[in-house]
């Protein structure tokens, strides 16, 4: 006689499933709880922190839109490996409309994450016809290159960068702007996933064809999901120049591209929650892992690996089989 | 040649590089007709669909549907002109539930059009589109991911996918393929059903005794070209259908 795990749903979660959890404050603590404790977490967690780690709150809530928008552009079956590209788009732009023509901070970032989103995503529609690992070598591709026209041409301050942004008008505001952003982008984009237009961006994953012969434009699906998803990633960058008062090539970098897809893969792809919670792991522990030198990236590395290798289906996942599931061995007949 | 062709072929070629997969097809199609496209392997017949549908181009030809050229269209837009075919290898979301497979049809622009505005509830009236195709409502099945369906429900959902679009024309490649005699006698009705509602339907088919108890008119094609087009009786005894099916001697 063999032995295999069997995992039943937890008796709360479908007495949770309709209208009737109403009813009982257990089952609706069970549906509110994990959404409303760590959000409730999260706004309380600047006023508790000191000003280095409300640096690092900040640098985690910019990783994590980074990482929603690329789990987002995954979503819809397009593997990026240049949120740079966004972020520095976004960068750049509020860049430019503060150092040369003087415009406030507060107008800049909504702008610059439109306008960086709309000449990303044009940047990208000629290759939108492109799957898999074609797409994914030209969003790694156009970061480096626009590094190097940058330093070729010397425009927009060249090697040197703009300097002298104006920054955001109080440091209350600067956090709580990005930590309302990326819960916004957090809730809001996972509901959009969970509408039927959702739907038609997973299935264009799944099946293009399918979703082509259903009468469907994929491409001007794609397009639109591209858009949202590098208006993300120009509104993050945006934000960093006005929190560093500075923007230059180094937006372009291949962090900006690496660290959000360790932190979906970490958090779990798909949910958008596991990549904001890869980013809430990943960050401080790159912060922490200061203190030990010289080994730092190879510590981070293994953490990578150990993690990646342990729980594949990514550490979001695994709390919320844990939370909705118990598991019991069953013994079958072989 | 009725005076009513829905859809009208005329002189489509393609080649794949040195391999002329169709030559010279042509054929007209009346509304209301059910029209069985037969021919040994390899002879041409999901190419032909797929010249039709716009999922390939012709390299030359025309295909004309309701009186509006559709040659070289994209297939999204052939769709909404009311053609909608099933594929030969199901394509289901395998991650979805069935009845979530169904959203994306409904979420058609034709649909939409169709139907004028929402569409409302889609999800009450994927399950009562996956009932017709002969999901068990009773059975939950509709509400297993695709993933742990068998063959017999993918193709159910496959053609009730295609249903959903409301087309003018449907176009049926090889749905019976890979089903068991039971599981083609659950679908068979469906089709007749829809034949009776006066739909017009191109079906590729292997399991010709099935298709002949339905098809209006048969075309057979062999290398790619039309050898014989006719009564499904008249074109068996034909030489040249004998010969591609059995060979010469």
């Amino acid at each position: 006689m063999q032995k295999r795990r069997e995992r039943v749903d937890r008796g709360i979660k479908v007495r949770s499933g309709d209208v009737f959890a109403l009813c009982s404050w257990r089952e609706m603590l069970y549906l509110a709880g994990p959404r409303v404790l760590p959000v409730v977490a999260i706004l309380m967690l600047p006023l508790v922190l000191g000003i280095y780690w409300q640096k690092v709150l900040l640098s985690v809530a910019v990783f994590a839109l980074l990482a929603i928008s690329w789990d987002l552009l995954a979503q819809t079956g397009m593997i990026s490996l240049g949120q740079a590209l966004f972020f520095g788009m976004g960068a750049y732009v509020t860049g430019i409309l503060n150092h040369y023509w003087g415009l406030p901070p507060l107008l800049t970032i909504p702008v610059a994450a439109v306008f960086g989103g709309l000449i990303c995503t044009a940047l990208l529609l000629p290759v939108l016809r492109l799957r898999g690992i074609y797409f994914s070598m030209v969003t790694l591709i156009l970061p480096l290159m626009l590094v190097r026209l940058v330093e070729a041409t010397r425009i927009f301050g060249g090697t040197e960068g703009l300097t002298g942004m104006t920054s955001l008008p109080s440091r209350w505001l600067e956090i709580y702007l990005i930590v309302g952003a990326m819960l916004a982008a957090l809730f809001g984009f996972r509901r959009l996933l969970g509408t039927d237009y959702g739907l038609v961006l997973k299935g264009i994953r799944d099946n293009d064809r399918s979703v082509i012969n259903a009468g469907i434009n994929i491409y001007w699906y794609k397009t639109q999901a591209l858009w949202i998803a590098s208006t993300i990633g120009a509104f993050a960058g945006a934000f960093m120049t006005h929190v560093y008062m500075f923007v230059g090539m180094p937006v372009f970098a291949l962090d900006y591209s690496i660290l959000p897809i360790a932190a979906a893969v970490v958090g779990g792809p798909g949910s958008l929650a596991g990549a904001t919670l890869g980013a809430f792991i990943l960050v401080p522990l790159s912060e922490v892992l200061r203190g030990v030198g010289g080994l730092r990236i190879v510590l981070y590395g293994v953490f990578l690996v150990v993690f990646i290798v342990a729980l594949p289906e990514g550490i979001f996942h695994f709390i919320q089989r844990k939370y909705h599931q118990f598991e019991r061995w069953v013994e079958v007949d072989t | 040649m009725k005076s009513t062709a829905i859809l009208r072929v005329t002189g489509l070629f393609k080649n794949f590089g040195g391999v002329q997969a169709i030559s010279d097809l042509y054929f007209d199609l009346a509304e209301g007709e059910l029209l069985g496209l037969i021919g040994p392997n390899g002879s041409g017949k999901t190419t032909a669909v797929n010249l039709i549908t716009g999922f390939v181009k012709p390299s030359t030809g025309a295909v004309v549907f309701k009186g509006f050229d559709i040659t070289g269209l994209p297939a999204y837009r052939i769709v909404r002109l009311g053609i909608a075919r099933t594929f030969q290898m199901v394509k289901p979301f395998y991650q979805l539930p069935a009845y979530k497979n169904m959203i994306i049809p409904l979420y058609s622009p034709r649909v939409k059009k169709l139907v004028g505005g929402k569409y409302g509830d889609r999800d009450a009236v994927a399950l009562d589109l996956l009932e017709e195709v002969g999901f068990e409502r009773d059975a939950k099945v509709a509400y297993k991911v695709a993933a742990a369906l068998p063959q017999g429900y993918l193709k159910r959902l496959e053609l009730a996918k295609a249903i959903a679009l409301q087309p003018d024309l449907l176009i049926l490649d090889e749905l019976f393929s890979g089903l068991s005699l039971a599981e083609v006698a659950g679908i068979l009705p469906i089709i007749e059903k829809l034949r009776r509602e006066g739909k017009t339907i191109i079906m590729i088919e292997h399991r010709l005794k099935e298709l002949f108890r339905i098809a209006d008119r048969v075309i057979v094609l062999n290398y790619g070209q039309k050898i014989a087009d006719g009564r499904a009786a008249d074109v068996m005894e034909s030489a040249a259908v004998k010969s591609a099916y059995l060979g010469t001697e």
